[in-house]
């Protein structure tokens, strides 16, 4: 972390804010109150998972949850999110022993440059919590929100199936 | 430094004694850095920050074409917060750069040639900050009538617009009998719009300025470290020891990072402020700061005989270069030597043109200038299917290249040559079995998709074709190599290279080759950096055969080391020692001693400097063994069209691809499919719209890439024929995805519709109307 | 710059009348684009996402209408059991961006933000949605037909928040189209929706992205009036053409980036008739199709 005193004097706030990541509060201090959730989450607590590729949720990068719902970090005003349930990919499982939706993207081939991935996990995560057994055309539907420009999908898509197969026990 | 660099992973395989080494040549083992990435700690170079680091900024032409009359920074420096504000004038050393000719400023001095152009830099403690000290800068523009024509770079009736004048390169290819006729004889005009490359991980570095000021380090996500260290430090005014490069986490590159952007100027503000600079682009600002794909328009015209044998190609080529040269020239030449396709073709006229406009500048992407060149191909051999009453194939397998054959250059092709087999084995694969819109009824599976524009009974469905040839590695005498350092010490293997991983995976394929030639399980990845020998870059389909060979090279000459060493060891003739498994053994004896067990407290270290054949300029009339190698490839695609709405789905695309061996089959399948999908991007929704030199879609809202809800399903077979020229057997696989998968896509939409189309990406008004 | 999360709608309405420059934030989806541009600098947020009142929606049996809190989110319209309410209205929900965009964006953004192309806006048109205002001074509703005046313009006051829209739940087809170029994540090129209420025997066309606000095609709709036997749910098939050429006739659409303006008239023409012969896809008996 580098940029915890980066104020912008002509736009600073003395307002504090709290934003609970990942289980644990954050004060947010000296902050531009403009700032997305995206950029505090990156630039201000150093969770560097969600990415940044276009800033105005047309590639689902910076996906993370709040209150349980899968929204774009960087459409998220930093200072309106207080008092709400933030998980970011760093979230999702300790470093070093991935979730079975991580682990399944690297066995697949569904990482290449990867940039698109934390979104893509976080995603995928929260399509099968919600429907475990989906069809192709339905995870095409509900991953469509985040663009991958290496891989042509198919493989992400062999993931998500393989997940939903060991999560029903294996059977085919 | 806060966060590691990227690149260093160590693989680790847990293997009982006994069992074979995996990951090696023809396996498909895991990315060593897919755990990171899958978990977001893989860092990539937006990722990089420093203590104390200052943001930087860039302030870009408004105009397409303009004199600057004057620069006023004091409303920047006035900013709170603003350390620096740097303009042309505080460029040390020399004022432009460029991969081929040096011709673009760092900024811009006296004019501006695209909107977009670089016209000062500040930096300052937070992006907001930057973003009011760029809006503070007053700059006084004469605006001048920009060149947006190529045509009128091209016929010389627009003033220059650059002291170079405006046209970077004309090639003329002579050969054969040029007043040979056909008794058919087809010809068009092709158009193909500009696309770019839109990886994902915007440009971003961190610079570090030494104390003093005396050099940098800079962090960065590019292609080519070495070649962006000769650029920087020639802008610096540095010795090149003094700029030392690391490769940053690179988020996609197709070509785009093998110019120089950013690199200069997070330089240039960490030595001014004597603190860490990071900049990161905003999207509308990659769309502006890096070179795209040209936009070409292209005549030709084929001669043949009744039965479908092409006698003669004619072309005329103008590719629209934009305001700078970049990789133009190169560019221009891959085009019009690949114009014929892979088919035999003995007599040729060909003019290219690569001009500069008061567009964007234009220069590397994936399929770089043969994707042009097969849009226009290919569609001229399905006019000529149609004029001779054959179908689509059965012209391609008339015409289809071999081994032995000569290009219009009058270059042999020496490598293996399996047109015919891509072409067969892709009518080979199966057809969709679900009908127009699926067994499932979903709406997703038409085209216009949760639009629910259409029913079933509105589609048509049409299938078409597309075959590519594209050379492989640099071309025209230039010298192209690679650099590989392997260090063997107690059974473990570790490899220093400067290549840059973009996403590709040498990362992998490197610890592959290791694995293979020495027999190790455990290979660590030093640091992608330039404290060793250059690499090249990342492109042309090259770092396979390049930096593979490089790799396995060095390799092999550690393995010399060892069995010298295992053979005075055991008094066994080190000729006669081979690796099996993890073991040196005497495969005329039965000495066997493991790897591990050999090398224990133990450094063997070599360096290999692989470079490919050399290769030479073209003549006058484009005559000359220019190219270095070449692979093959074929698509079909189906697609869906609405042709009231002008609306398509691309169903599925067939491919099959002369690979020569597929050393990782899951990367290689991962190449076809994500260049398939940047091949159908470009075939019916890519494009950077430009309107009087002003880009009208700098952003991902209005610059469409396929989502999942556009990509079809791929089905691919690999045509495997170790290539003797290659030094793992293994043809680069990176660019031929994306080449002929357009024109199959179009050729698919012409085939539903029962109608000309002639521009890509096609655009829905182009079906209706 | 203050930002201010509100739990109530007093306590939103109080935010605004005390700082009537404040910038009203929902869902972010087209406020943050902005902020994070630089497009837009504001020194005042008032996020009213959270506000019960607007988080709610409620169907008065009585009226047989629907009232949607400003706050509801697209993800909620597209699935049951908003959708049953309106069918046409989920079929656009299910257009909006992405999922991640449908969790957060809101039927009030979407109403306040008045672009021409915005996805739910065709069906309110046509529906003849009422928008709900509220201030400290007190409410008011205004038809949807005059809220926007044009282009991302409304006719909100300062200190004045959307707090819902009203529609009536009709008995008939509802259908809504879009034209984008992509599958996905698409801005409509023209989008039209379609509504039949079997029992005022009215066809309602809406368009969307062909003129500077969202249109009605009054023409269109009487043609199709006169032409359809709502009792039997058919349609004089001579009268679709017609229907269709009204439709492009109504549009005003222009040449931009995006498209042109006689591609997005013939897509009105095509999307009307489809529309048209979904809602009445019977044939009259004898009449060929």
């Amino acid at each position: 972390m580098s940029d915890t005193t980066a104020a912008v004097p002509t736009t600073g706030s003395n307002q504090m804010y709290v934003l609970h990541v990942n289980g644990v509060d954050h004060e947010i201090r000296d902050a531009w109150l403009g700032e997305s959730l995206l950029y505090v989450l990156r630039e201000r607590l150093g969770l560097m998972g969600s990415k940044g590729a276009c800033e105005q949720g047309e590639c689902g990068s910076c996906s993370v949850l709040v209150d349980d719902e899968l929204v774009c970090g960087c459409l998220v005003l930093a200072a309106s999110a207080t008092g709400q349930r933030i998980v970011t990919i760093e979230g999702v499982a300790p470093v070093g022993a991935p979730s079975d939706v991580q682990q399944a993207f690297v066995d697949a081939g569904a990482v290449q440059c990867g940039f698109c991935t934390p979104g893509l996990i976080m995603a995928t995560h929260a399509l099968l919590d919600r429907s475990p057994e989906p069809t192709e055309y339905e995870i095409r539907e509900e991953l469509s929100g985040n663009v991958c420009r290496c891989t042509g999908y198919g493989r992400i898509i062999e993931a998500v199936q393989r997940v939903a197969v060991a999560r029903r026990g294996g059977a085919a | 430094m806060s966060a590691t660099t990227a690149t260093t992973t160590t693989t680790t395989t847990t293997t009982t004694t006994g069992a074979p080494v995996t990951g090696r040549l023809g396996d498909s083992p895991v990315r060593p850095d897919g755990i990171a990435k899958v978990q977001g700690s893989f860092a990539f170079s937006g990722d990089l920050s420093a203590d104390g680091s200052l943001w930087g900024a860039t302030l870009r032409s408004p105009h397409p074409y303009a004199r600057i009359v004057s620069i006023d920074l004091s409303g920047a420096w006035a900013i709170n917060g603003v350390e620096a504000v740097v303009t042309a004038e505080d460029v040390p050393g020399k004022p432009t750069y460029g991969l081929i000719d040096q011709d673009q400023p760092v900024f811009a001095s006296e004019y501006v040639r695209y909107v977009g152009e670089p016209v000062a830099a500040v930096a300052a403690n937070h992006p907001e900050t930057c973003r009011r000290a760029l809006a503070a800068i007053r700059v006084e523009y004469e605006v001048l009538e920009p060149l947006t024509d190529p045509e009128r770079a091209a016929d010389g009736t627009f003033p220059p617009i650059h002291p170079n004048g405006n046209v970077f390169r004309h090639q003329r290819i002579v050969r054969g009998d040029t007043e040979a006729t056909g008794e058919v004889v087809v010809e068009s005009d092709y158009e193909i719009g500009m696309q770019d490359q839109a990886f994902l991980g915007l440009e971003a570095a961190l610079a570090i300025p030494d104390p003093g000021g005396e050099g940098v380090e800079l962090y960065v996500a590019t292609q080519w470290l070495h070649e962006d260290r000769g650029q920087i430090a020639a802008c610096l005014d540095l010795p090149a020891e003094k700029v030392r490069l690391t490769l940053g986490g690179v988020g996609g590159a197709f070509g785009a990072r093998e110019d120089i952007s950013l690199q200069v100027h997070t330089c240039l503000l960490a030595l001014r402020t004597g603190r860490p600079v990071r900049i990161a682009y905003s999207r509308e600002e990659s769309f502006l700061g890096h070179v795209h794909r040209h936009p070409a328009r292209i005549w030709m015209r084929h001669h043949a005989t009744r039965d479908g044998k092409i006698v003669k190609i004619e072309a005329r080529i103008v590719m629209d270069g934009g305001a700078y040269a970049s990789t133009s020239s190169a560019v221009l030449i891959n085009a019009v030597t690949h114009m014929q396709g892979p088919y035999k073709c003995e007599n040729a006229v060909v003019d290219g043109w690569a001009v500069r406009t008061n567009h964007l500048p234009c220069g590397a992407m994936r399929g770089f200038g043969v994707v042009q060149a097969c849009f226009a191909h290919e569609g001229q051999m399905d006019r000529l299917a149609a004029a001779c009453g054959l179908d689509p194939v059965e012209i391609r397998l008339r015409n289809a290249m071999e081994t032995g054959d000569r290009l219009i250059t009058g270059q042999v092709i020496e490598n293996v040559a399996p047109v015919r087999e891509c072409i067969l084995e892709t009518a080979a694969l199966p057809l969709p079995d679900e009908p127009v819109g699926g067994h499932d009824g979903d709406p997703m599976r038409l085209p216009g998709g949760a639009g629910l524009t259409a029913d079933r009974s509105h589609i048509r469905r049409g299938i078409g074709w597309g075959v590519a040839i594209k050379n492989l590695m640099y071309s025209e005498g230039f010298d192209d190599f690679s650099t590989a350092r392997v260090t063997l010490r107690d059974g473990v293997a570790s490899l220093k290279f400067a290549t840059a991983e973009v996403g590709q995976g040498f990362v992998t394929l490197a610890g592959q080759i290791a694995r293979s030639v020495l027999g190790v399980d455990d290979v660590v990845l030093e640091p992608i950096d330039t404290t060793v020998g250059s690499a090249g870059s990342t492109s042309a389909s090259r770092q396979t055969w390049m930096s593979g060979g490089a790799v396995d090279g060095a390799c092999r000459l550690v393995r010399e080391q060892l069995f010298a060493h295992v053979g005075a060891q055991h008094g066994v003739d080190p000729l006669r020692l081979a690796i099996d498994g993890r073991d040196v053994v005497d495969t005329m004896g039965d000495l066997c001693v493991p790897v591990a067990q050999a090398t224990a407290g133990l450094v063997f270290e070599d360096t290999f400097e692989h470079h490919h054949r050399p290769t030479e300029e073209l003549d006058e009339n484009g005559q000359g063994n220019c190219h270095t190698a070449f692979a093959f490839v074929a698509h079909r695609a189906v697609v869906d069209v609405d042709p009231e709405l002008g609306l398509v789905k691309v169903v599925q695309i067939a491919t099959a691809q002369d690979v020569g061996r597929a050393l990782n089959p899951l990367s290689v399948i991962g190449q076809i499919e994500g260049g398939i999908a940047q091949g159908v991007g470009l075939a019916v929704m890519e494009e950077i719209v430009q309107i009087d030199g002003r880009v009208r879609n700098a952003n991902f809202t209005d610059y469409l890439l396929p989502t999942f809800l556009d990509m079809p399903d791929v089905v691919a077979t690999l045509i495997e024929h170790p290539d003797p020229m290659a030094p793992l057997g293994a043809k680069g696989v990176g660019e031929p995805p994306c080449i002929s998968s357009t024109p199959a896509v179009v050729a698919a939409i012409r085939d539903a519709i029962g109608k000309d189309l002639t521009r890509t990406p096609v655009r829905p008004s182009d079906i209706v109307f | 710059m203050s930002v201010t999360v509100a739990h109530t709608l007093d306590e939103a309405l109080e935010l605004l009348a005390a700082t009537p420059s404040a910038t009203v934030l929902a869902g972010g989806t087209d406020l943050m684009v902005e902020l994070n541009m630089g497009h837009r600098r504001t020194d005042a947020v008032v996020c009213v996402n959270r506000v019960g009142e607007l988080r709610s929606w409620r169907h008065d049996p009585g009226t047989d209408t629907l009232r949607i809190g400003a706050a509801i989110t697209y993800a909620e319209l597209m699935d049951a059991p908003l959708a049953g309410f309106s069918p046409a209205l989920a079929q656009a929900a299910r257009t909006v961006g992405s999922p991640q965009i449908r969790n957060a964006a809101t039927i009030g953004g979407n109403v306040g933000t008045a672009s021409p192309a915005g996805d739910g806006l065709p069906v309110l048109r046509a529906l003849d949605a009422v928008v709900h205002l509220a201030s400290t001074a007190g409410t008011r509703d205004v038809p949807f037909a005059e809220f926007a005046t044009g282009p991302k313009r409304t006719v909100v006051q300062p200190g004045e928040l959307i707090t819902g829209v009203t529609i009536p739940v009709l008995n008939g087809f509802q259908g809504y189209s879009k034209v984008g170029v992509r599958n996905a994540m698409v801005i409509a090129t023209a989008s039209a929706c379609l509504a039949v209420d079997t029992n005022g025997h009215t066809v309602r066309l809406a368009l969307g992205s062909v003129g500077p606000v969202i249109l009605r095609a009054p023409e269109a709709e009487t043609i199709a009036v006169q032409a359809a036997d709502f009792e039997a749910g058919t349609i004089d098939p001579e009268a679709i053409p017609a229907f269709a050429a009204a439709a492009a006739a109504a549009a005003r659409p222009i040449d931009d980036h995006r498209s042109t303006a006689a591609y997005r008239r013939r897509a009105i023409e095509v999307l009307s008739r489809r529309l048209l012969t979904r809602a009445f896809p019977a044939p009259t008996p004898g009449a060929s199709s």
